[in-house]
């Protein structure tokens, strides 16, 4: 349950940065999340309501995008769709996979009043 | 000392609220902000603080019973008169291991995390605070047992070293491919008890080298004494490496 600390976090950077704009109201936050990171949207979608209690997001709707994995095999050079759970390139079978996109953890943006 | 890390310490002014008028109406804020971003920076500032003093640093990771702690007095124990050290353990509760480190003459700081599941950089910085770091050649962190989210908090360590024991089943990091990604080196522990066991070691090490083709294996028995001069022998390689 790392997620609980990321969702914090989120909170503490959110918060921030809507008072450094001076808002008096975030209306929503946006977070990226890489489907590589080993974090997961659900859980970090569960602690959000605990996490923003008496802070400026308390209400705020949490907005999380996911981003898809992609990885390129060393061997073959091929780009594929890869999860966490992907260790063989689809195209060759080669165990060189490096991972391209989807280890995102990210608040990308804030809607404020 | 706190001196730029976040923590609840009154005397903080590094965060600069910048305060603008209200205007009027929703607007987008663009913020692009990496949720780790605060513990990266916190251990890219542990890494300078190692690095000036020559420091090697290891983070432990494993299940809980991998024998993370036996390896440690062993390694200590042996090594102590060829190499300074000092000890982080980390744990939820109790400072057990943190008095079986103590009794090797090794200095020694138990971090409880209470709830939290891993070791986080603004802990460990504060927790090496009471060691004679120049004058010491290794950090041992021994993180909480664990095979999940230790992997995402980097420490300023410089390598990760993942510990499997042979009770645990061959397939672990196909089950926990994160740890097993984040690692440099693996040891596989207890092999003295392989003989009782149905681990296959070979399945184990293919299994690791597919979800990190990187990572060097080292096989051993602390309780035994088998392959632990290999692991010596790495361990006073990288204290080597970094001081020339």
């Amino acid at each position: 349950m790392h997620e609980l600390g990321i969702t914090q976090s989120i909170v503490a950077i959110a918060e921030r940065a809507a008072r450094e704009q001076g808002a008096t109201r975030v209306n929503s936050v946006t977070v990226e999340i890489g489907e590589l990171s080993g974090v997961l949207a659900d859980a970090v979608a569960f602690c959000f309501t605990a996490c923003s209690q008496g802070t400026l997001l308390e209400g705020t709707r949490l907005q999380i995008e996911t981003i898809p994995g992609r990885g390129r095999c060393g061997a073959c050079g091929a780009e594929s769709a890869i999860d966490t759970y992907t260790f063989a390139c689809p195209a060759c079978g080669g165990f060189s996979l490096e991972r391209l996109q989807g280890e995102e953890l990210r608040v990308r943006e804030l809607e404020v009043d | 000392m706190c001196t730029d890390c976040g923590c609840a310490a009154p005397d903080h002014h590094h965060h600069q609220h910048h305060q603008h008028e209200a205007e009027h109406g929703s607007r987008t804020v663009r913020i692009e902000e990496n949720l780790l971003a605060q513990n990266d920076r916190l251990a890219g500032q542990n890494r300078a603080r190692f690095e000036a003093c020559g420091l090697f640093v290891l983070n432990l990771v494993s299940s809980p019973g991998s024998g993370k702690t036996s390896l440690l007095e062993r390694t200590l124990t042996d090594l102590r008169s060829r190499l300074s050290f000092a000890v982080l353990e980390g744990d939820q509760q109790t400072a057990n291991d943190a008095e079986r480190i103590a009794v090797t003459g090794v200095p020694v700081k138990q971090i409880n995390t209470g709830a939290g599941c891993h070791l986080d950089a603004h802990q460990v910085g504060h927790g090496v605070d009471g060691f004679d770091l120049p004058a010491t050649d290794v950090l041992m962190i021994e993180n909480v047992g664990n095979l999940v989210c230790p992997a995402s908090f980097d420490l300023g360590e410089d390598h990760k070293v993942a510990v499997l024991s042979v009770t645990e089943g061959e397939d672990k990091p196909l089950k926990y491919p994160q740890m097993f990604r984040a690692a440099d080196l693996l040891l596989i522990n207890k092999i003295d008890l392989l003989p009782y066991l149905r681990f296959d070691l070979e399945k184990c090490k293919t299994f690791a080298r597919r979800v990190n083709p990187k990572i060097r294996i080292l096989e051993l028995s602390c309780h035994s004494g088998a392959g632990m001069e290999g692991w010596y022998d790495w361990l006073q390689d990288g204290v080597a490496r970094k001081n020339p």
